[in-house]
């Protein structure tokens, strides 16, 4: 534990080196110091306006992940229980999961118009594929003897699912909640970035036309950590739940 | 073809004739979207006209350079940092969240650096694909079956050969799988650095459309992306699985 305290020291130490060489190649006016920005930021945390956007950027997210987890879910675990659905299936969402999305942002404003559906739905776009491959693959990769238990106990399509096939496959699906998550958050910050004006995104927009350099790193950095913690709860579940699934 | 790819195929027709069918009823607005049949037409008088042909060199030389670039570097990190356990320890935090984190922050940061010009997309696109390839290079490292450095072990080879000869080749299909996502994140990022802020690429011409109300060019250019990328994925989706078939087999 003290090993991995040190490491994780000698990390943070080695990104701020990097940072300020950065910034003194680079000059203040294109990137700021370390200290100024981290000083910078621990204002800005103190404003009612950040947090006002923060909460707005929050419920989107909230929205956008509980839809897309949701979502993925039941498209990977209805396709993974049918051979013929999941081989046609694979290759599109892995397809949908590797189109620059951003580039689809035209069509989801013209279809949601400015405002919360339309980053709701940018965000859901984002997270959904990743979701329902993990959880399609975990399916099916499931040993076949599970299956032929199910069946031999005469289970209905219902109770397979829940009572089978969700606790097997679990270990895949929350690897797939994880960077589906991830994913949602880039989705919904993007969103923000085009059209919106409120979250963060549209505060990173904002300082980027102002040129406030300082604030649009404490924006990428306060995303950053708040990313970095999220994925770091999900992946110590995640290892939890690879364990107790191994034996 | 396979049955599932059959499928595929008559699914995929049945959508796009769905959606004709909804936008030439006015169920789908044209402001919207247009029918699926013009948006081929429009691709078709775009590439006729060569009126894009600058942009889609552009986007193809930046995407192939980030692609390169974050192959090159993140299987040369790889390599490095397998061999040093100690710095491995310390950058793992950082491996595992890096696509957890919206890097794409750093987008305009390093247009401030570089100005508006090529260099920042391409290096965001390198960054954006480059820790894929160095954990897939990690993993296959670590996936070398003990058998094979016996092997290298007995026939005497010094560390270097024993990488080279051995190592790397038992490596292949981990390698291939993270050039696959290479090229599926440098795509990502070259191409939205395009839509937000470049001086041209087919990210900046289908943004430029978009806010032109020209939504023949739109939607014309966003069919040539899609099906291109589409395209490359399937290739190398295919590729992947024939060599992990392969390997396996051996």
């Amino acid at each position: 534990m003290k090993q991995r305290a040190i490491d994780f020291a000698l990390l943070l130490i080695g990104l701020l080196a990097l940072w300020q060489i950065v910034s003194l190649i680079a000059g203040t006016s294109a990137v700021t110091a370390p200290a100024d920005t981290l000083v910078y930021a621990a204002g800005l945390l103190r404003t009612e306006d950040f947090w006002r956007h923060a909460a707005a950027s929050g419920y989107a997210l909230a929205l956008a992940s509980v839809i897309a987890m949701l979502g993925g879910l039941a498209l990977g675990l209805l396709l993974g229980l049918n051979r013929l659905a999941g081989d046609v299936a694979d290759p599109m969402l892995l397809t949908m999961f590797s189109i620059p999305k951003i580039t689809l942002y035209p069509i989801i404003l013209l279809i949601f118009g400015l405002g919360l559906s339309a980053k709701v739905a940018f965000g859901v776009m984002h997270g959904i594929f990743p979701v329902a491959i993990f959880a399609l693959n975990g399916v099916r990769n499931i040993k076949p003897i599970y299956l032929r238990a199910a069946r031999s106990l005469s289970l209905t399509r219902a109770s397979t699912a829940l009572t089978v096939l969700l606790p097997a496959a679990l270990p895949e699906i929350v690897t797939g909640l994880r960077m589906g998550f991830a994913a949602t958050i880039l989705g919904t910050l993007i969103g923000e970035m085009f059209a919106s004006t409120k979250g963060l995104g549209f505060l990173l927009v904002r300082s980027l036309d102002n040129h406030e350099v300082a604030q649009t790193l404490s924006l990428a950095l306060f995303l950053f950590v708040f990313a970095g913690v999220a994925n770091a709860i999900l992946l110590a579940l995640e290892k939890r739940m690879h364990r107790t699934a191994a034996p | 073809m396979t049955l599932a790819g059959s499928i595929r195929l008559a699914l995929m027709i049945a959508l796009a004739a769905i959606l004709e069918l909804a936008c030439r009823t006015g169920l789908i607005d044209r402001l919207t979207m247009i029918p699926p049949s013009e948006m081929v037409t429009a691709l078709w008088t775009i590439l006729a006209s060569g009126s894009a042909n600058a942009d889609i060199a552009y986007t193809l030389t930046n995407t192939l350079a980030a692609i390169v670039c974050a192959v090159l570097t993140g299987f040369a990190a790889g390599v490095i940092i397998h061999a040093l356990p100690r710095l491995r320890r310390v950058l793992d935090p950082l491996l595992t969240a890096y696509y957890a984190v919206p890097i794409f922050a750093f987008y305009p940061l390093l247009v401030l650096i570089f100005g508006v010009t090529a260099t920042p997309i391409i290096v965001i696109g390198a960054l954006f694909g480059m820790v894929s390839m160095l954990t897939s290079t990690l993993i296959g490292l670590d996936r070398v079956p003990p058998v094979m450095d016996k092997a290298a072990t007995m026939f005497g080879l010094g560390p270097l050969q024993a990488l080279l000869l051995i190592r790397l080749p038992a490596t292949i299909p981990y390698l291939i799988t993270g050039l696959k996502m290479a090229v599926v994140y440098s795509v990502i990022a070259v191409v939205a650095a395009e839509f937000i802020l470049s001086p041209k690429g087919l990210g900046f011409r289908i943004a430029f459309a978009y806010n032109d109300f020209d939504n023949r060019t739109m939607y014309g250019l966003l069919l040539l992306l899609i099906t291109a990328v589409t395209v490359v994925v399937l290739l190398l989706h295919h590729i992947e699985q024939r060599v992990h078939e392969r390997w396996a087999r051996q």
